[in-house]
């Protein structure tokens, strides 16, 4: 059964991927000018050239069916700004630091979201509850533009205790304010949904019967409220996946990391027509394939799911 | 309502008296007001005089005849007492509203006092000035916020801003909730193969990384003058907004439509359009007024990732994400450039979440998070 749920969800998003292509594709193309175009105009023969060179001049059923077969096999071709490198070189060599970033960004907020979260539905209408939903509710309004220079002015430049910017490795200090900035906005959801799904549960009848058992309050809590409780939480992983995206081309450009995100808006402003179909290709697999192993997993986890 | 066991008191004729509803009396006006006056119970609530309610002779329709004109509780009258006890709700309410009144009057009262306008530069380069500060240092009132790097006076852009950023958040909640509530009610209403289909498209589209679409399209087709900028802006994003607009209608049509007193209606021969508008519609409303509260917020917020990454509003034009863009520039030297329109943001969006909560509380009281 599970199975079969999985195979009818791949072959969904399979032709979900080509749409998210085919319509970037023709946003594209419909659009006025090309990417040679410059402030000076190019003599016809250079033009012609160009044309030809890039496969510009082939009716455009050609054009297209050849930009799928780039993606059916994964090779994208060669950037058109970063001459010397093909697609996946950009990917592989952009791709370490968002990851690292946004990785980083979710665990922290999933780890502090979801302690805050249950703390305040275990403590509700207490000090802490409104201090935590407060909080919460200015993690979600504050634009991480502007908490992320905010930060920048404390811990950078008046306290001098954190690089500014500038991607500096993995393991390292220039890793710390991007990743706080980023995950601000998913530690708010993310506590706000936890506090939900547990006031729910706490409420619920079994957990009046892991009560009356005579079970612990930290047993009760700890094995038997969390699993239902923050069911919320896991289908939220899926949309935070493509929240995480776009805040990363945020913090990427407040803190001039060398990530997809800072890429993909200067391949947007170059026309850069292989990277953005490659980097559109890339992320909507990544959510596509992201979104499907959720729903798997909450089946595992709530057996009240049936598929 | 048309329950054939109420009471029914006989009158001279020998048959039951009419009730209100064979008089040609809806049960409930477009507003879900009961049309006659409602009575005190109890235990000083009120009830309404539906047939279900009568105690024993008669309804309680007689006995509020009899008694002074209550004043009626309708369902938004109730909706509103509940908003006004949440304290948080009115606080953002308060600061919406003065934050929209200062967005619409304001730049006209700068012009008026201090002659400055999102964007006139003064002559004599008297470039960012710091809050409160005249170009010889001394305090003054002119720039209550500072100047930007080309001496605009930075108070009236950050309204000019709000004016903007408020326009397209509400513009593209329209176009969310003209979409999202038509492909929703016909999912809804017409069910089975159709609902199937269009929800499964939905299901499908909210897997989409949409932002970079948007991003795509505003590249390439935006730059054209800042009016098609903004118009493109709020089309777009009004666009990718709708999903969870058509889930939440097509969810409340459905429970409504089986609902009883939709059977009631229609067992006493209103009109399929008349159910639709008089009961399904003011019933749905609630939760799409909600959720519509709390599209605006976040579609600003991403109006303003757009506007921050330079390819929103622009020049002359500002918006509160292209002010903070302009102002990281010089983050280090004239914080306040940033601080500002920043801050502004925040707050706004803050009280309009806020405002959306309570809201919810009041309107959905199942929705309520306890």
């Amino acid at each position: 059964m599970k199975f079969r749920f999985v195979l009818r969800r791949l072959l969904v998003t399979v032709p979900m991927v080509l749409v998210v292509i085919t319509l970037t594709w023709a946003l594209i193309r419909l659009a006025p000018g090309n990417f040679y175009d410059s402030e000076r105009k190019l003599p016809p023969a250079v033009e012609k050239n160009i044309r030809a060179k890039y496969g510009l001049d082939e009716p455009w059923y050609v054009q297209y069916a050849r930009v799928m077969r780039n993606i059916m096999s994964l090779d994208f071709g060669n950037s058109l700004r970063y001459e010397t490198e093909t697609v996946n070189d950009v990917l592989r060599r952009t791709l370490p630091v968002s990851f690292a970033v946004g990785t980083c960004a979710y665990l922290l907020a999933l780890l502090v979201g979801t302690t805050l979260g249950t703390v305040a539905a275990l403590k509700q209408n207490s000090k802490f509850d409104y201090a935590a939903m407060g909080f919460s509710m200015l993690g979600i309004s504050m634009p991480n533009f502007v908490l992320g220079p905010i930060l920048v002015l404390i811990f950078s430049l008046t306290l001098y205790w954190l690089p500014p910017a500038r991607w500096g490795g993995f393991p390292s200090k220039s890793l710390v304010l991007p990743v706080v900035t980023l995950s601000a906005i998913y530690m708010a959801y993310i506590a706000r949904l936890t506090r939900a799904g547990m006031l729910e549960v706490l409420r619920s009848d079994y957990i009046r019967t892991a009560r009356a058992k005579g079970l612990t309050e930290r047993q009760v809590v700890l094995r038997h409220a969390l699993r239902g409780g923050l069911l919320p939480v896991v289908s939220f992983t899926g949309p935070a996946l493509a929240i995480l995206i776009t805040g990363t081309v945020v913090v990427e450009r407040i803190y001039a990391l060398p990530g997809l995100g800072t890429y993909f808006i200067n391949a947007n402003l170059n026309r850069d027509e292989p990277l953005i179909l490659g980097i559109v290709a890339f992320t909507s697999i990544l959510v596509l394939v992201f979104n499907l192993l959720v729903d798997v997993a909450y089946g595992f986890i709530d057996p009240r799911i049936r598929y | 309502m048309s329950d054939e066991r109420t009471p029914q008191v006989p009158t001279e004729e020998g048959r039951s008296r009419p009730n209100a509803w064979e008089a040609g009396e809806p049960a409930l006006t477009p507003r879900g007001t009961p049309p006659s006056a409602p009575v005190a119970g109890r235990s000083g609530a009120e009830i309404h005089a539906f047939p279900e309610t009568a105690v024993g002779e008669g309804d309680v329709r007689t006995a509020g005849e009899s008694a002074a004109p209550a004043k009626g509780t309708s369902l938004w009258r109730d909706a509103w007492k509940r908003l006004l006890r949440n304290k948080l709700a009115v606080f953002g309410m308060y600061v919406v509203g003065i934050i929209a009144v200062a967005v619409l009057v304001g730049p006209w009262i700068i012009r008026m006092t201090t002659g400055f306008t999102y964007d006139y530069i003064p002559p004599g380069q008297t470039l960012s000035l710091p809050p409160f500060t005249e170009p010889d240092g001394s305090f003054s009132w002119t720039h209550p916020m500072g100047t930007d790097a080309a001496g605009r006076d930075v108070l009236a852009r950050v309204l000019l801003g709000g004016r903007i950023s408020l326009m397209v958040g509400i513009i593209s909640t329209i176009v969310s909730l003209l979409i999202g509530v038509t492909w929703g009610a016909t999912a809804g209403y017409l069910g089975g193969k159709v609902d199937d289909l269009l929800m499964r498209i939905v299901d499908v589209l909210y897997a989409i990384p949409y932002m970079m679409v948007v991003i795509v399209l505003l590249a390439f087709f935006g730059g054209r003058g800042p009016l098609q900028q903004i118009f493109l802006l709020f089309t777009a994003l009004g666009a990718v907004s709708w999903l969870t607009m058509a889930r939440i209608v097509r969810g409340q049509v459905i429970s409504l439509k089986n609902q009883e007193y939709v059977l009631a209606a229609r067992a006493t021969g209103v009109s399929t359009p008349k159910i639709i508008f008089r009961h399904i519609v003011p019933n749905a409303l609630g939760p799409v007024i909600v959720y519509a509260t709390l599209t605006i917020p976040s579609v600003m917020l991403q109006e303003a990732f757009l506007s921050f990454l330079g390819l929103g509003v622009q020049a002359p034009y500002a918006s509160w994400g292209s002010l903070a863009q302009e102002g990281i520039q010089n983050i280090a030297v004239f914080p306040w450039q940033l601080i500002f329109p920043g801050v502004t943001m925040a707050l706004t969006l803050f009280s309009l979440n806020f405002l959306g909560d309570g809201l919810r509380d009041a309107l959905d009281p199942q929705m309520r998070k306890f």
